[in-house]
């Protein structure tokens, strides 16, 4: 199956230009998708924290929260463009094998 | 179009959730009738697509971002049901490694985008086809329609979830305890964004792959990855 290699290499120049899906909402100064925002957003949006929403939006810290590492949020668009795209590939490498591992399992046939 | 924690209450996580569980396992079911062992490299291609085109944040100028899914060329490419799991394993990877969409709003999530917007990509895909040969230029066209109207559609269906969070859950002062949000702000904002840029980009995506296999590999998209309607196979 060729086609499959070449789609695949589609798939790893998305990797790399993934960074334009931050460059460009900087650059156009867009802020987050609607109905995604943090707390602070909330607050001076609505002009109060729904209390429900404090309570449940801390449950789950992502090991790779916002697709990059913690500290280097900070440092920039050079480095967090750099995050983004080891975060991209790393995603990429765990949804292919978990997909392709369920694959594997539901096509066993007559197991 | 990702519902983080904290914006829908626990009615609409745990509806969803349920309303998700038999449809997952349908999915496995079907799937496992119709999926042949050399299709899973295409599986993993179509979860590893609709992954990583959800990262490109477009963004509306001043105002908010948003994306596109691949979620209908995962159904085109795979059949609906292959395509919900495909989906599926992206959104619960993002959920949890990237914490791109609440754990509790997995159900939610997976409801718009592997569910919603897979099945009606994949049915607007066949009846605007029809029984156009597999590489006509009607096919092209009718997965861009497909794109642009199914994505609009799973995004009304999140709008709607965020929107009905202060009928269902208010303080006595009157305040909302989850999304503040009603109908009338979250329906015309969502659908705004995805039906003036990010369905755009479904549209023009999945219809440029579409024509670039019936170029390359026009049996890919006649065997559906093997995993097209079971009365098919």
């Amino acid at each position: 199956m060729k086609t499959t290699v070449k789609l695949w290499w589609g798939i790893a120049v998305l990797i790399i230009l993934s960074p334009l899906g931050l460059i460009l909402p900087a650059r156009l100064k867009a802020g987050a998708a609607w109905g995604e925002w943090g707390l602070e957003e909330i607050q001076k949006l609505a002009g109060y924290i729904p209390r429900g929403m404090a309570k449940w939006s801390g449950l789950w810290s992502a090991p790779l929260a916002d697709y990059g590492f913690g500290a280097w949020a900070e440092k920039g668009l050079p480095r967090l463009s750099l995050t983004y795209i080891i975060s991209a590939a790393l995603g990429i490498i765990v949804v292919a094998a978990l997909s392709f591992f369920i694959g594997k399992i539901l096509s066993r046939k007559g197991g | 179009m990702h519902i983080p924690d904290g914006y829908l209450g626990p009615v609409t996580c745990g509806f969803f959730y349920a309303v998700m569980l038999p449809i997952w396992a349908a999915a496995s079911k079907i799937v496992k009738r119709t999926l042949q062992a050399r299709h899973a490299p295409l599986l993993a291609i179509g979860a590893a697509f609709s992954f990583v085109i959800m990262m490109f944040n477009l963004p509306i100028p001043g105002g908010s971002t948003g994306h596109a899914v691949g979620a209908v060329l995962a159904a085109i490419l795979l059949g609906p049901w292959a395509g919900c799991i495909a989906v599926t394993v992206a959104l619960v990877v993002q959920a949890l490694l990237f914490g791109d969409g609440g754990i509790t709003a997995i159900g939610a999530n997976c409801f718009n985008m592997a569910f919603v917007e897979v099945f009606a990509g994949y049915y607007l895909y066949r009846l605007i086809s029809g029984s156009s040969p597999v590489t006509s230029g009607r096919r092209v066209i009718a997965a861009g329609i497909a794109g642009y109207t199914a994505l609009n559609i799973a995004a009304l269906s999140a709008a709607v979830m965020f929107g009905i969070q202060p009928l269902l859950h208010k303080t006595a002062g009157g305040q909302s305890l989850y999304c503040p949000y009603g109908l009338n702000v979250a329906i015309p904002m969502m659908l705004g964004g995805h039906l003036a840029v990010f369905g755009w980009i479904e549209a023009i995506v999945t219809a440029l792959v579409v024509k670039y296999l019936q170029k390359h590999d026009p049996l890919l998209l006649e065997t559906g990855g093997g995993a097209h309607d079971e009365n098919h196979g």
